[in-house]
């Protein structure tokens, strides 16, 4: 299957920060390619790169078989963005906006009124339709934003965090629409910074850090990377850690993290809620007093933290500084 | 279609879509109607009641200069305007679209100019109810209010540009006050010029607000021969410097405004 999406060796530096750092990225045709990152690690930048509004310093990209830089043109009737501000007008109606964005495609204006009405049945929107964007809620406007991104029916759809900031209604929401486009053979690149959202959109996934491709495979490749399940622990006091450690040593499926400060610990484990119970079950033969206990699924943190060996809002910080 | 006509349907439709927010925006339209009607009958009756001038009413001295004083400061609105759609990255959204790049300002511009119109068919309206006259022939008459407009389109990429350059809606405001006030106060848009102290004289004369205002006047036959003529150089010729002006402002700051955009887009 020929590459819908590819980049090699993509620079861009603001003054003295890299921005991106030799990114690459390969997206094969009818695919979704998630780029997992925290905020400031480059995601926006290799999308903007990749829909002509930024020029790379080094490297090159190609998209639908064009060129970002030479092809920006051409490529710009191939292509559909929806980026994370969701740019529509907000004294414009929903019909208003997309009709608009029709005609900027140069579809004419019969045809732009229909594809408008079109894409707001489709995403939910007939009975707003006729409304100023202006009383939208956020998820409505995102769907709007993402009806724009289809007008011109574009074989490849850049996604810039679709569903940061949207209560979890409107984000299961927007995966499902997402999820449909998909299944019609659409490519996509969506960037995010959940994890969760990854997973469930994503057939593969490029975990993006200072610039770069730190890791790339499969939401499950990824997670078990990670180390799968962990238990967590809340302890009384920092001897019962300590026994603790000792006591749960033969139940780890990985290295133990312990914030002695917090008198917490991390144990990886395979075998779910059992791991859990075994846990419970030898410290209380040890009399060891847990304040509280639970088991959770790897997060976007723990896949930094085993990858980078720093949590990814400190990325944030050394980014933006 | 070739490029040229792709351009000019780009525009319209970006000019179209500034159209429907003028008119659905309280603020905009506020800026656009009402504030004209309040300048027409603020100035008309309070000045109108304390300055009587030889041999002709203040009110038609007045008009003409309300007019450019209302083009200069509704000139903000296309700054404002383009600094909102800069931070809300709409522009951003248009600049992945197979359009043509230059339609944003194009188009931006040219619903200023509806917004213009609007704005000076109300206040004409509300002159002649004030007690405003056209002296001079229909043909003058329909040449003064296109020599405004000209002055206005140009105007708009002024101040497009100084937006671009200043990226963000509140600092573009309090900019353009800044700078709007002086220039429509020291000119002879509310006051005869020729009585003002020396150096404020001479920057009123050579002010393009002047130029402008003294040239709608003739152009609408608001003059009295009790009046002092100006004796400035610009102001003598007021209409053929008018047009210089308008054409200046465009040369120098549609191609800045242009490449401001380009820059400002590609961050």
């Amino acid at each position: 299957m020929p590459d819908a999406i590819m980049a090699e060796g993509l620079v861009k530096k603001y003054g003295d920060v890299t921005a991106l750092d030799e990114m690459e990225l390969t997206v094969p045709e009818g695919t979704v390619f998630g780029l997992l990152g925290p905020n400031g690690a480059g995601k926006t930048t290799t999308v903007r790169i990749l829909t002509t509004l930024l020029r790379p310093d080094a490297g090159h990209a190609t998209v639908a078989g064009l060129d970002v830089v030479r092809d920006a043109g051409r490529l710009r009737a191939r292509i559909g963005v929806s980026g994370q501000y969701a740019a529509v007008d907000d004294h414009l109606t929903g019909a208003e906006n997309l009709e608009m964005v029709g005609r900027l495609y140069h579809l004419g204006a019969g045809r732009s009124r229909r594809r408008a009405r079109e894409l707001l049945e489709r995403f939910d929107l007939t009975e707003a339709a006729d409304r100023p964007v202006q009383g939208y809620s956020g998820g409505m406007r995102r769907r709007l934003d993402l009806a724009g991104a289809l007008v011109a029916a574009p074989p490849v759809l850049f996604l810039d965090e679709p569903t940061t900031g949207l209560d979890p209604r409107a984000r299961i929401g927007l995966w499902d629409v997402i999820a449909e486009l998909v299944a019609e053979g659409t490519t996509v690149l969506l960037t995010t910074q959940y994890l969760e959202e990854a997973d469930r959109l994503a057939d593969r996934i490029a975990v993006v850090d200072h610039g770069r491709v730190i890791a790339l495979g499969t939401a499950d490749e990824l997670k078990d990377q990670v180390g799968g399940e962990r238990v967590e622990l809340s302890l009384a006091d920092a001897a019962g850690l300590e026994s603790a450690a000792r006591t749960l040593a033969p139940l780890a499926a990985g290295d133990v993290r312990i914030d002695s400060a917090a008198l917490q610990m991390t144990i990886p484990v395979s075998g779910g809620v059992a791991a859990l119970t075994r846990a419970l079950g030898d410290l209380a033969a040890e009399r060891i007093t847990v304040r509280d206990a639970g088991l959770r699924r790897p997060t976007l943190d723990d896949v930094f933290l085993s990858l980078t060996g720093h949590q990814a809002d400190e990325t944030t910080e050394e980014t933006a500084r | 279609m070739n490029a040229l006509h792709l351009a000019v349907a780009d525009g319209m439709t970006i000019a179209r879509r500034n159209a429907l927010k003028i008119r659905r925006a309280p603020d905009l339209l506020g800026g656009v109607v009402m504030i004209p009607i309040v300048f027409v009958l603020l100035f008309t009756y309070v000045f109108g009641s304390m300055i009587s001038l030889p041999g002709m009413s203040y009110a038609e001295y007045l008009l003409p200069g309300i007019f450019v004083m209302t083009i200069v400061t509704s000139a903000q609105i296309t700054g404002y305007t383009l600094t909102q759609d800069l931070q809300k990255g709409v522009f951003d959204r248009f600049r992945t679209l197979p359009m043509s790049p230059s339609a944003v300002l194009t188009g931006q511009t040219v619903s200023d100019v509806i917004m213009n119109v609007t704005s000076i068919v109300t206040m004409a309206l509300v002159g002649l109810l004030a007690g405003w006259r056209v002296r001079s022939s229909p043909v003058e008459a329909v040449l003064g209010f296109l020599m405004l407009l000209l002055f206005a389109y140009a105007f708009s990429w002024v101040t497009a540009t100084v937006a671009l350059a200043l990226r963000t809606p509140e600092v573009f405001n309090n900019l353009a006050t800044l700078v709007s006030f002086p220039l429509v106060f020291l000119s002879n848009a509310l006051v005869d010029s020729t009585r003002l102290p020396g150096p404020l004289r001479v920057v009123a004369e050579w002010n393009p607000v002047s130029t402008l205002v003294q040239a709608a006047r003739e152009l609408f036959g608001n003059t009295s021969p009790a009046l002092p003529a100006p004796a400035a150089w610009p102001l003598r010729h007021a209409v053929p410097v008018s047009l210089l002006w308008s054409l200046l402002l465009l040369v120098v700051f549609v191609p800045l405004a242009t490449r401001l955009y380009t820059r400002a887009v590609s961050r």
